[in-house]
């Protein structure tokens, strides 16, 4: 499996949500809809506080339970890599693949009914580029690669810097690294 | 301190701010599947232990009900599904990881078995509409041939009624990302819940006063099971980390402590079982009917109850979200 990974800098980004933004053009998602967020974490005691930014979404997991509790197939790995696709014409709207996801970052897609999330915009990998999120981000604090090449810019970043994935205990193995 | 909140719009409808993808459907086919699997379990039990004649209504009567329980159920399966039409699809593939789709095949086997059930008893349980089958070659052929292989269908029928009973436990179980379903009990409490739904299904139907009796000391039997489990379920959560005590919490002073204790716990076992308790006891009848409807809504409460908190127990927990009814009031 070739794993792609996103490896976001907290320390350099300042919550804009242009990555939201540009998500929502990209993938034209319906009104009310998204498939990405942004987190402020603040920690510690006033006057002494920390924030931390973070751009959330599907992890992409190596260990997707969601894929592993679809009945129908519909939620699969994308030609042997570990981004988490839905097929909308296999899917059945039976939701059992939001409620095994620990992240809460699948959505139903309206009017239509079936399940949708993040692809890592799979159409622009497959060109080359980068997702939008990583592209229009206006601090580049955002990287996308195949972590399995060493010489990649994600490889690098997390060889040297400190990182942290989200909800590690779970398992699912995520993709989706922060630089803290 | 650690606080973290949203900073963009999130707020995917029925996604956040907390699951609530499922509503009252899948429940009721909980209920009504473990309902079938209880009346599948005993109509075959008391044919293999030739105690038919004890319990005429359920082997006879109550084991049509199967069919016309599992199919309501399965509707409203049918309507919980958000892109519905592609609900062949289930069909088009098995995949052994996924509970849901072991449980649409094991489905598909149970409604012959059902059906085979019923015909095993159905001349001496339905004889107008047994006489009218038979005007078919095929249906005296089918009732015949049932009739004969009664103890076979009933040695089949025990194995599918445990799976699907248990099936309704593990399909919530295997979501481990709800911490309160992720408990080894849950399957072994819908099993016995199912059991002991459909025993009390016929001490409400039954006229024959030892099917009663019977079905009341197993029914008591079996409630002091679940108030066992259920007592387990809140030990098994509270000792496991900090997610799991954070669902636990949820019916521990949290927002489902009075719908789990008050209506599932007390309303529906506890009372029934003192009801029941004093029934054998031979102190009272007056609860003719009480005990047993208790049962029955208890075994709903069970699965809606259970589900409701499940959805609403998650590994995310963001302290406030953005919400964007509030830009309205700077208008």
């Amino acid at each position: 499996m070739t794993r792609y990974a996103m490896v976001i800098d907290t320390l350099v980004c300042i919550g804009c949500g242009d990555c939201v933004t540009a998500c929502k053009a990209e993938n034209q998602m319906p009104d009310g809809l998204t498939r990405d967020w942004v987190v402020e974490k603040t920690t510690g005691e006033y006057p002494n506080l920390s924030t931390e930014f973070r751009s959330e979404r599907c992890n992409h997991c190596s260990h997707a339970t969601c894929v592993y509790v679809c009945p129908t197939g519909a939620s699969h790995y994308w030609r042997d890599t570990n981004i988490v696709l839905v097929d909308g014409g296999k899917c059945t709207g039976c939701k059992a693949c939001i409620a095994s996801c620990p992240y809460d970052a699948r959505l139903i897609m309206h009017p239509e009914g079936y399940v949708d999330k993040c692809t890592f915009c799979h159409h622009r990998v497959e060109k080359g580029l980068d997702p939008a999120c990583v592209s229009t981000c206006p601090t580049h604090c955002m990287y996308f690669g195949v972590l399995d090449d060493p010489a990649s810019e994600v490889s690098r970043l997390l060889r040297t810097r400190n990182y942290k994935t989200l909800l590690q205990e779970t398992g699912n193995q995520p993709n989706v690294y922060y630089l803290t | 301190m650690v606080e973290e909140i949203l900073v963009t719009v999130k707020a995917n409808p029925n996604i956040d701010p907390v699951l609530s993808t499922w509503s009252w459907e899948v429940p009721l086919y909980l209920f009504l599947g473990g309902l079938t699997a209880g009346i599948m379990f005993f109509a075959a039990f008391m044919v293999l232990t030739n105690r038919q004649k004890e319990a005429p209504f359920m082997t006879q009567k109550l084991v049509l009900w199967t069919l016309i329980l599992l199919s309501i159920g399965m509707v409203a399966l049918f309507l919980d599904l958000s892109h519905r039409w592609y609900v062949y699809r289930f069909y088009t593939a098995f995949r052994p990881t996924s509970p849901m789709s072991w449980g649409s095949w094991i489905l598909i086997i149970i409604y012959p078995v059902c059906l085979l059930q019923i015909l095993s008893t159905f001349r001496q349980g339905y004889p107008n509409l047994a006489r009218r089958l038979e005007r078919f070659d095929i249906g005296v052929l089918a009732l015949n041939l049932s009739e004969r292989f009664r103890r076979s269908i009933a040695w089949i029928s025990i194995p599918f009624a445990l799976g699907l009973g248990l099936y309704t436990g593990i399909l919530l179980n295997t979501l481990v990302a709800r911490p309160f379903w992720n408990t080894g009990i849950l399957p072994i409490l819908f099993l016995a819940s199912a059991l002991s739904t459909a025993a009390a299904l016929a001490v409400l139907g039954t006229s024959h006063k030892g099917e009663r009796h019977l079905f009341v000391r197993i029914d008591f039997g079996l409630i002091a099971v679940e108030i066992f489990l259920v007592l387990l379920l809140v030990i098994d959560l509270s000792a496991g980390s900090q997610v799991r005590l954070d669902a636990v919490n949820l019916i521990l002073g949290g927002r489902y402590t009075i719908a789990f204790w008050v209506f599932f716990f007390c309303l529906g076992l506890l009372i029934p079982f003192l009801l029941e308790g004093r029934e054998l006891l031979g102190k009272s009848t007056a609860a003719f009917y009480l005990a047993p409807f208790l049962v029955l809504i208890g075994g709903y409460l069970l699965r809606q109850v259970v589900m409701n908190i499940g959805l609403h127990s998650s590994w995310t927990n963001y302290a406030t979200q953005f919400d964007p009814q509030l830009l309205e009031l700077l208008h």
